[in-house]
């Protein structure tokens, strides 16, 4: 990668320049799954309507607590995750929530015809919650690892796509998906990451969470992908560069007010998520400021291929989804940025 | 109602069926025809419904239609026992129309809880209703059809394993066994087999009836009610006539999904006499 050297219009800054940065500690790491499991105990004690299926794989989504308490409004499907969405389906007809668990390959790819027709085209109150997606369920390999969800989930009419950012956002989004009627595709993980967010914190779909203001690049960035870009911000506030970061945990529908705003501020965006380049986040940003207000964008995704067995670490750094290359991106980006200016200057 | 009132809704239901095809040229009128008898011993006899219409249908008995393709029989029955105007059968197939080619809610037409048409997901979506009404205390009945050709999806038998094991029992299941689908007989594209072996194997209660004749079908129906709430769900294999009632159409996979021109309606009509009012 060539080296690149990082000037900003506005601002003439050196090394010794304090950027500032909100800072965000955390004391344990978690799973966003288990994030799940305690929202979705929390949404049944909230409301009896909500009822949980589970094709085989209740350890590993967490529904333990659930079951435990609710064992009447638990159903076990077994491994019939087709059966399992039209079971969802039809169990709306009444007025049930259900909320289907399993692994989010087996979530969208595997059964897409029957969230097609019996839960998105037939405006289904259905939660399709869907745990191990992207790369870092890591061990189990391409055949369990997702990268295409967001992109076929975001395409249905009337799909709600969320991908939280960790353990207390992704039970505060579980909670607020109950309460929310229409079909919802939320994503969330089994490695263990920082906890960094309030955990009685209200989660507003489709409203994008400004986690650090800056002035000289937007990172838009979703699921764990944001703790990955809050210390990339760190470092590249050493580096004299003043990173905004939003995290995008609703990519459909998406802030598109909040998008516009930070990159009429900063002029050029780097979108992080943990996805196939093709149709992710990324897209559906690229797609806004195609249309809106272009600017020079480049994506920290995975680069249109299969994962592979590794530790969530490895796979992380082999695939670029780190903070390293979110670092990396924003000084690509920065450089077109630098290119566009001088070239206006020019005219 | 009377028998012979059915007959002549049934023969009216018939007539819309081979109008509206031929009227959009397009739509499936063999397999429509065939389940003309059900639909009405269903609609006019057997279900406790509301065509006031409410999506969650609390209380009232409930159909599914799993292989959709046969709309037009579903359309002209809801339209006759009330859920919409008649004249909106004009509309099938349309643009700007709530009667889709395939039956769907996304428009709004009353009468259809889910949409059908790719194969194989109204058993899950039925059993999904029976276990809510289950869970709301609800005693009313859950009823679907499902195509022959149709168990060849794998959807099929993972609900078909699903229903006995969780005793789903207030769902009553008939298959229109008309051996025919589009490429040809059942039995030559890909053999159903012994379907009341298979489905006894995964613990239905088997029945059988014949979808063309409405007195067998109306008592059917009753047993399978009579049957219902005793630990199993109930699957009915109906015989039935691909065509029934018009008789070039009649046991021939070739009318599955072909419109009449203008000579066959009017020879098709001819032979559906009765005639109580036409939309």
């Amino acid at each position: 990668m060539n080296k690149v050297t990082i000037r900003c219009r506005n601002l003439k800054r050196s090394n010794k320049t304090e950027i500032p940065m909100k800072k965000y500690t955390y004391t344990e790491k978690k799973d966003t799954r288990s994030g799940f499991g305690a929202g979705l105990l929390e949404a049944g004690r909230r409301n009896e309507k909500v009822v949980a299926l589970c094709a085989d794989l209740v350890g590993s989504l967490k529904m333990g607590d659930f079951i435990k308490e609710f064992p009447e409004r638990f159903f076990q499907i077994g491994i019939a995750e087709a059966n399992m969405m039209g079971i969802a389906a039809g169990m709306t007809i009444g007025g049930r929530i259900p909320f289907t668990g399993t692994f989010a390959n087996f979530s969208t790819g595997r059964v897409y015809d029957q969230i097609r027709q019996s839960i998105a085209y037939s405006d289904k109150n259905v939660k399709i919650c869907a745990s191990h997606a992207g790369l870092t369920l890591g061990e189990d390999g391409a055949t369990h690892q997702i990268l295409e969800d967001i992109g076929m989930m975001k395409m249905l009419p009337g799909m709600t796509v969320i991908n939280p950012c960790d353990y207390n956002q992704t039970k505060a989004a579980t909670i607020a998906i109950a309460e929310h009627h229409g079909p919802v595709y939320l994503r969330f993980g089994r490695p263990v990451i920082p906890v960094f967010t309030a955990p009685d914190q209200k989660f507003e779909i489709g409203k994008a969470w400004l986690v650090n203001e800056g002035t000289d690049v937007s990172i838009f960035a979703t699921g764990h992908l944001v703790w990955e870009a809050i210390k990339a911000g760190e470092k590249l506030a050493e580096m004299g560069i003043s990173a905004e970061i939003i995290n995008i945990h609703t990519i459909k529908p998406l802030d598109e007010e909040a998008i516009l705003k930070s990159v009429a501020k900063t002029r050029c965006v780097v979108s992080a998520e943990e996805h196939n380049r093709l149709g992710g986040l990324g897209d559906s940003i690229a797609q806004v400021l195609i249309t809106n207000d272009p600017v020079p964008m480049e994506y920290v995704a995975v680069n249109d291929t299969f994962g592979e067995s590794g530790t969530p670490e490895q796979l992380m750094k082999k695939y670029g989804l780190d903070d390293a290359h979110i670092i990396q991106a924003v000084q690509r980006v920065l450089k077109k940025k630098k290119f566009d200016n001088d070239y206006y200057l020019q005219r | 109602m009377e028998l012979q009132e059915l007959e002549h809704i049934a023969n009216q239901v018939r007539r819309d069926i081979v109008r509206m095809v031929h009227q959009c040229q397009s739509g499936h009128p063999g397999g429509s025809l065939g389940c003309t008898d059900y639909f009405v011993a269903l609609y006019f006899h057997i279900m406790n419904h509301k065509p006031e219409f409410n999506m969650d249908g609390e209380g009232e008995d409930l159909f599914f239609l799993s292989n959709g393709h046969i709309s037009p029989v579903w359309y002209s029955v809801l339209a006759r026992s009330g859920y919409f105007d008649k004249d909106e059968l004009k509309t099938f197939r349309k643009i700007d129309s709530r009667v889709q080619g395939h039956p769907a809610t996304h428009e709004g037409l009353p009468g259809i809880r889910v949409a059908s048409g790719s194969l194989g997901q109204g058993l899950s979506v039925a059993i999904g209703a029976a276990l809510t009404k289950k869970l709301n205390g609800d005693n009313s009945f859950v009823f679907s059809l499902h195509g022959d050709g149709e168990l060849q999806e794998g959807q099929i038998w993972e609900a078909a394993m699903y229903a006995p094991h969780n005793k789903v029992d207030n769902l009553i299941s008939t298959i229109d066994v008309n051996g025919q689908q589009i490429d040809g007989p059942t039995d030559k594209v890909l053999a159903l087999g012994n379907l009341r072996a298979k489905f006894e194997a995964f613990g239905w209660d088997v029945m059988e009836m014949n979808g063309n004749d409405l007195q067998d079908v109306i008592r059917g129906l009753e047993m399978a009610k009579s049957k219902a709430f005793k630990g199993k769900p109930i699957m009915i294999l109906m015989q039935t006539n691909m065509g029934h009632g018009v008789d070039f159409m009649m046991g021939s996979h070739k009318w599955h999904g072909v419109a009449p021109n203008d000579e066959q309606l009017e020879a098709a009509l001819g032979q559906l006499m009765c005639n109580l009012e036409d939309y």
